[in-house]
């Protein structure tokens, strides 16, 4: 015999309160079918998220302006997740980027999620090349199997001396499609995680908004130029909201 | 000093202690990592028979970390009980597993030989375990601490009630507690992690807690989950701090990674037993710790992760903690790739803990790019229900919406009380009971009646 059907529950208070997962019922003492393949159906898109290829060319057509394609050092997504080191750095096979005066480099990694990217990554280097007008901005650098770091090496074979990162961010179960931008003052291969400002969440609808994003990213980038440094300290001055610099227009 | 091993012809040679530990080890993604794995098969058995053949007393002359550099390295030495080692001090490694496998060998027994097991003495021999062999030897060993409700008594499990969210909502957070006491979960401690290191909301979330607690009057304790030096400042503002929390790790580096060391956790132990606010004993602290966090501090001296794990463990045992967790799936698959390695280290985990004398829980979990999935944790959560685990974490529908990964859930919890017969802390369903919240059998009501006592609780929503 199956259980009874599970009764209905005065829960809908706490349901409204939370994004967490509460007041889902009972099935004996287990989940009942509608919350166990909601939860299914929220971790399969998870790790699809993770486990999907980026599609270079596609992302690439979004994109005003010339294009560059790299890889890391990770030769798959298994050696990506098992070795964080390969993701960092850039695969020995790539090819010369054109060095010069760059004010700024921006790097497209597909990270743990390359649904992120995909969306996302393309509204966000519009309006930063339309808000930035008058910075030398070097070619889009479209980087597969990459961490946040690899945006270190690729910044300083271009000689820019700003780099920001969109990178897909690890996926939860509420959000498989977020991406994070990581902004970093004078690039190499070292940079510790304090040096970088970090914008994330950035998804629509349900996050941050690509647009709303890249407003806050051109903001700190402008405010990074004039200090000198990017990190902990240029946070803390943004989160306080005490505006040292004149905001870009 | 270097050991060996001949096997058909061929010589195993590994340098020194930490390496023959290391190659010992089963194999696990953050070893390979650091470059201290078994480079073959062969290897890792040849290892094991090396180790097998090692005097336990050989595990106290030779360290792996050096006791000049490190003080984890200096605990561990300095208040190692000798006479509680005597039994065993004759033993070999493999000798050691026999010996805890034995049928004399009772929990009383292990009880009393705690303080003369080393960290390291520990690791070594679970390397030489199968999984059974962790579940079996833990299962004999019962770890009982005490606050408002009693903890890893025979036949109990307990549950971390985890009501985390986003934007530290207290409204929110009430739900997620209700929601949890609805379905018999919260005895081990209403725990938050905290969204961000604000002292203010700290300090608003533990008032919350507090207050449920003393309104409802639930036999348990509460804690937020932030660094100690922020529970201190609590303490001062005269916070309802119950329990003082702390990442803890294996190496003096890793722990100042943290942002501690042993005399500011002394300090911080202290002044939480001055609060005086536990009535039923001494235990006010909550550690976690998990496979793999020195190394990602980069001081892990080439010791292999789960090693450095066990001395964690050795940090916690002076402060004579509530709760140990080990978080064995959060770190992310370049510590513990899969469901293998994860349901492996968190037995060995739960072993070592509790073979040092400690109040093991474990948090059941994954990260969303790590290669598990529901049916792992299940599997690992029923492993550990068997091998006596004290306590395992509530998380409504396993998904924590602020860490972003998923752990076990209420329903969770009573799945494994009823297929296991275990049952909450006694003084935790009695007050289940009183409330009107159990069934004649004991488990989470469906009655009538009881739909009337939830929804009396349910309206608590509204006040927080």
């Amino acid at each position: 015999m199956a259980d009874a059907p599970v009764p209905r529950d005065p829960f809908a208070p706490l349901r409204a309160a939370t994004p967490a997962r509460v007041g889902l019922g009972r099935a004996g003492q287990g989940l009942p079918t509608a919350p166990m393949l909601a939860f299914q159906l929220a971790h399969a898109r998870a790790r699809d998220a993770v486990h999907a290829a980026l599609d270079v060319e596609a992302l690439a057509a979004r994109i005003e302006g010339p294009v560059l394609r790299v890889a890391s050092a990770a030769a798959d997504r298994a050696a990506y997740l098992a070795d964080p080191g390969l993701g960092r750095r850039l695969d020995d096979a790539t090819p010369g980027l054109p060095h010069g005066d760059w004010d700024l480099a921006i790097v497209a990694a597909d990270g743990l999620s390359a649904t992120a990217v995909q969306a996302h990554a393309a509204p966000v280097i519009a309006v930063l090349q339309s808000r930035l007008m008058g910075w030398r901005i070097a070619p889009v650098v479209i980087a597969r199997q990459g961490r946040v770091a690899i945006g270190d090496p690729i910044g300083e074979a271009l000689g820019a001396r700003l780099v920001v990162v969109l990178i897909g961010e690890r996926p939860g179960l509420s959000a498989a499609d977020s991406l994070g931008a990581y902004i970093t003052f004078d690039p190499r291969p070292g940079r510790l995680d304090s040096e970088r400002n970090c914008v994330s969440n950035i998804r629509s609808p349900g996050g941050l908004a690509p647009g709303e994003a890249a407003e806050t990213i051109a903001w700190l980038l402008g405010e990074a130029r004039r200090l000198g440094f990017t990190g902990v300290d240029l946070k803390d001055r943004q989160v306080a909201g005490e505006e040292t610099g004149p905001r870009l227009s | 000093m270097a050991y060996v091993c001949d096997l058909g012809g061929t010589r195993h040679s590994f340098a020194d202690l930490k390496a023959l530990l290391a190659a010992a080890a089963p194999f696990r993604s953050g070893d390979q990592l650091a470059g201290l794995a078994a480079a073959s098969a062969e290897q890792r058995v040849a290892a094991r028979y090396a180790l097998a053949d090692l005097p336990l007393k050989a595990l106290l002359e030779d360290l792996v970390v050096p006791y000049e550099a490190d003080e984890v390295t200096r605990l561990i030495v300095d208040s190692h009980d000798a006479q509680a080692f005597a039994p065993i001090a004759h033993l070999t490694v493999g000798g050691f597993r026999d010996w805890l496998l034995s049928n004399d060998t009772t929990g009383e027994r292990l009880a009393a030989l705690a303080p003369g097991v080393t960290p390291e003495m520990a690791a070594a021999v679970s390397k030489l375990m199968r999984n059974q062999d962790l579940i079996a030897v833990a299962r004999k060993i019962r770890v009982v601490s005490a606050f408002r409700a009693t903890l890893g008594l025979p036949g109990r499990l307990a549950v971390r009630l985890q009501p985390n969210h986003a934007t530290d909502d207290p409204r929110g957070v009430a739900a997620s507690i209700l929601d949890g006491l609805l379905m018999g979960c919260g005895d081990a401690v209403i725990g938050i992690n905290p969204a961000t290191d604000n002292i203010e909301t700290a300090r608003t979330l533990l008032e919350l807690i507090d207050d449920l607690r003393q309104r409802l009057e639930i036999p348990t304790q509460s804690c937020v989950l932030t660094h100690v030096t922020n529970t201190l400042e609590l303490i001062a503002l005269g916070a309802p701090v119950d329990l003082t929390f702390q990442s803890i790790a294996g190496t003096e580096a890793a722990n100042r990674g943290f942002g501690v060391d042993l005399a500011l956790l002394r300090e911080a132990h202290d002044a939480t037993l001055a609060l005086g606010r536990n009535p039923l004993g001494d235990n006010v602290m909550y550690f976690e710790t998990g496979q793999g966090s020195a190394f990602s501090a980069g001081a892990h001296h080439g010791v292999d992760q789960q090693t450095l794990e066990a001395r964690a463990y050795a940090v916690a045992r002076p402060f004579r903690p509530l709760l140990v967790n080990t978080v064995v799936g959060f770190i992310g698959p370049e510590y513990l790739f899969d469901g293998k390695q994860i349901a492996r280290a968190g037995l060995e985990d739960h072993f070592c803990g509790k073979l040092l004398g400690l109040p093991m829980g474990v948090d059941v979990c994954y990260t969303n790019h790590a290669a598990a999935d529901q049916d792992d944790m299940d599997d690992l959560l029923t492993l550990l229900g068997v091998a006596g685990v004290n306590f395992v974490m509530g998380v409504p529908g396993a998904d924590d919406v602020m860490l972003n990964y998923q752990s076990t859930s209420f329903h969770d919890a009573l799945y494994v009380r009823e297929v296991l017969g275990l049952r909450s802390a006694p003084e935790f369903e009695a007050w289940l009971e009183r409330m009107g919240l159990l069934d004649a059998a004991g488990r989470i009501a469906e009655t009538p009646q009881a739909r009337l006592a939830q929804g009396r609780l349910l309206e608590h929503l509204g006040d927080g």
